[in-house]
């Protein structure tokens, strides 16, 4: 793993010349509330970046905002992504230039079968991509290159799927919405080497997760809270300090972490 | 003029071999597979206009047909017990852009048979034209029907397509019916259907529809779920842009204890489209249960954002949308 610029004191990393994907002061409103605050970020080629927070701190909000999703516009910052500013880009342009996301909770499609989803876009329905794809995510092509991609579908299955989907575009950045919920415990390794996979051929990853499990994949990590970036650093720097911050907010209302500071329930249970 | 048909798909008059020909390559132009009228043991009839251009039937499979001035009448039996290995195709077309196909059958399918019909409808050209199926459907006790009726227009909508049917299934039968008209223009649909259903009985009904232009298409379809335990379903697909125009109207009665019905009609408008759905809920006992589901409106944010973060642009992505929800 590439771990050698994760800072050893938890202190913000040094702004990388070589960022893939930057966020410079990203801010976002909302119904007059800060969605996102000044929020900066960034992302190298190959690294996967971890992002911790609890719900409503604005992780998805800022994915949104990244992919240029339309609802989440942002009134001030820059995104740059592969040295261009994509700020005023429409998202199927960002998604050409090869950034693209998998949903916290995938769409379904009504007569769309698995061939045909994973086919759309760059992998323009190229069977043996598409088989690999699946294969990635430990889901026998056989079984289901012909299956719907609805109701039909459990969770988890949606949830591998998706994940094909971002694999077999091969984008240079994907940001990857809490990839392990709805995963059981067993699959998570298989999520977990996909995403590996995915920074070891060169492309950035955006992991977004409450799950330790997953957050040990990361090279680097950010701590959101209240729509900023609060931390930014070594993986097991930034995961103590949410740790900790989670036990302060459990404090302040009076209830005890049922797994101890140090356990992963800590963080998921406020979360 | 009634005959009983041959026993192998062939043309039935050597001079009409030329249309026979011209109207398996309409089907062809229009996405088909005429190849499949060539397997063995496949019970086949096809009718240009008013005459029927080649036959076949199976064990068990029988067609009888009588020639009209604007069309023909057609009797397919299956005989208790059968189940023919092969769907039962009927193809029915026009191939002169202008005209009046009058389509009048009786289905009589045999208790405890299990038979599937794929019927392809084919007016390549069709410029000013009307088409009108007319079907009595009677499926037996214990029986299974799948009816599939596929159109393949032409580009220029001036066609007037009306499927009409009444079916009744018997206690323990089974209808299950696939309307789907998404390829070529419409032109003008209504989908009249009615549909009695027997103890133990299912019927479904899907119907699928693309209009554009200035294309309507009327959808009515009535659930008569009078048996015990009888069940019901209409599941309605329609996709309108430009200015066309679709109206859904379904109704599923529930007449008898533990009869169950659905309603599910979904319908995506774009540009200056109108869709309109009106389902009609009818309980006449108290256990009973009918419930329907509409959505209508334009595509699902979270699915076009989903594919337009896999590189579409929202056209191509609309298009992916829509083509799944009618396939």
């Amino acid at each position: 793993m590439n771990r050698d610029h994760a800072s050893g004191s938890g202190g913000p990393r040094s702004r990388p010349q070589a960022a893939l994907l930057r966020a410079e002061g990203l801010s976002l409103r909302r119904d007059g509330r800060d969605i996102l605050s000044r929020v900066d970020l960034w992302v190298r080629p190959g690294e996967v970046h971890g992002l911790l927070g609890p719900n409503g701190s604005g992780k998805s909000s800022l994915a949104y905002a990244l992919m240029g999703c339309p609802d989440y516009v942002t009134e001030e910052g820059r995104v740059r992504f592969a040295g261009r500013d994509v700020t005023g880009l429409p998202m199927t342009e960002r998604a050409r230039l090869g950034l693209t996301l998998a949903w916290q909770e995938p769409a379904r499609f009504e007569g769309l079968c698995v061939r045909d989803y994973l086919g759309v876009g760059p992998a323009d329905g190229d069977l043996e991509r598409i088989e690999e794809a699946l294969e990635a995510v430990a889901l026998a092509p056989r079984a289901y290159l012909n299956r719907p991609v609805d109701r039909t579908l459990s969770g988890g299955e949606r949830k591998r799927i998706e994940l094909a989907a971002v694999f077999a575009m091969r984008p240079r950045l994907a940001i990857l919405d809490e990839p392990d919920s709805g995963i059981d415990v067993l699959s998570l390794e298989d999520v977990a080497r996909l995403i590996r996979r995915m920074a070891d051929a060169g492309a950035g990853v955006l992991l977004i997760t409450h799950r330790d499990e997953m957050a040990g994949v990361a090279d680097s990590a950010s701590l959101m809270c209240q729509g900023a970036v609060v931390a930014t650093g070594g993986p097991d720097d930034v995961r103590t300090q949410y740790r900790r911050s989670c036990r302060l907010h459990m404090e302040s209302l009076g209830r005890q972490p049922w797994n101890g500071e140090s356990g992963p329930q800590a963080g998921r249970e406020t979360a | 003029m009634r005959a009983r048909l041959g026993s192998h798909v062939q043309a039935a008059e050597p001079g009409w071999a030329a249309e026979y020909e011209a109207m398996l390559e309409a089907y062809r132009e229009a996405g088909g597979d005429p190849e499949i009228l060539s397997l063995p043991r496949l019970a086949a009839l096809v009718v240009s206009a008013n005459r029927v251009l080649a036959s076949s039937e199976v064990p068990g499979v029988r067609f009888e047909a009588e020639e009209r001035p604007n069309g023909i009448l057609a009797r397919i039996t299956v005989a208790p017990g059968a189940r023919p290995e092969r769907p039962v195709h009927l193809c029915f077309g026009m191939l002169p852009p202008e005209g009046l196909q009058e389509i009048e059958s009786h289905f009589e399918i045999g208790a405890s048979a299990d038979v599937r019909f794929l019927t392809h409808c084919t007016f390549p050209r069709a410029t000013r034209l009307r088409h009108v199926m007319d079907a009595t459907i009677h499926v037996g006790e214990g029986a299974s029907m799948d009816y599939t009726e596929a159109h393949f227009h032409g580009p220029h909508g001036g066609i007037d397509v009306l499927p009409r049917a009444s079916v009744q299934v018997e206690a323990g039968g089974r209808f299950v019916s696939t309307f789907s008209l998404v390829h070529g223009r419409v032109g003008r649909l209504e989908v009249d259907y009615d549909v009695s259903v027997g103890r133990n009985g299912l019927a479904e009904l899907t119907t699928k529809a693309f209009g554009r232009a200035d294309d309507h298409i009327g959808v009515n379809e009535v659930l008569h779920l009078d048996g015990e335990g009888a069940r019901g379903m209409t599941k309605t697909r329609i996709a309108v842009r430009d200015e066309a125009v679709s109206e859904v109207s379904t109704t599923a009665e529930g007449n008898a204890p533990l009869a169950r019905g659905h309603m599910d009609c979904a319908e995506i408008v774009r540009d200056r489209a109108v869709a309109s759905n009106t389902p009609h809920v009818v309980v006449r006992d108290d256990r009973a249960h009918v419930t329907h589901e509409a959505a209508i409106g334009t595509v699902n944010r979270k699915e076009l954002q989903t594919l337009m973060a896999r590189g579409l642009d929202e056209d191509e992505a609309v298009d992916v949308i829509v083509r799944g929800m009618l396939r």
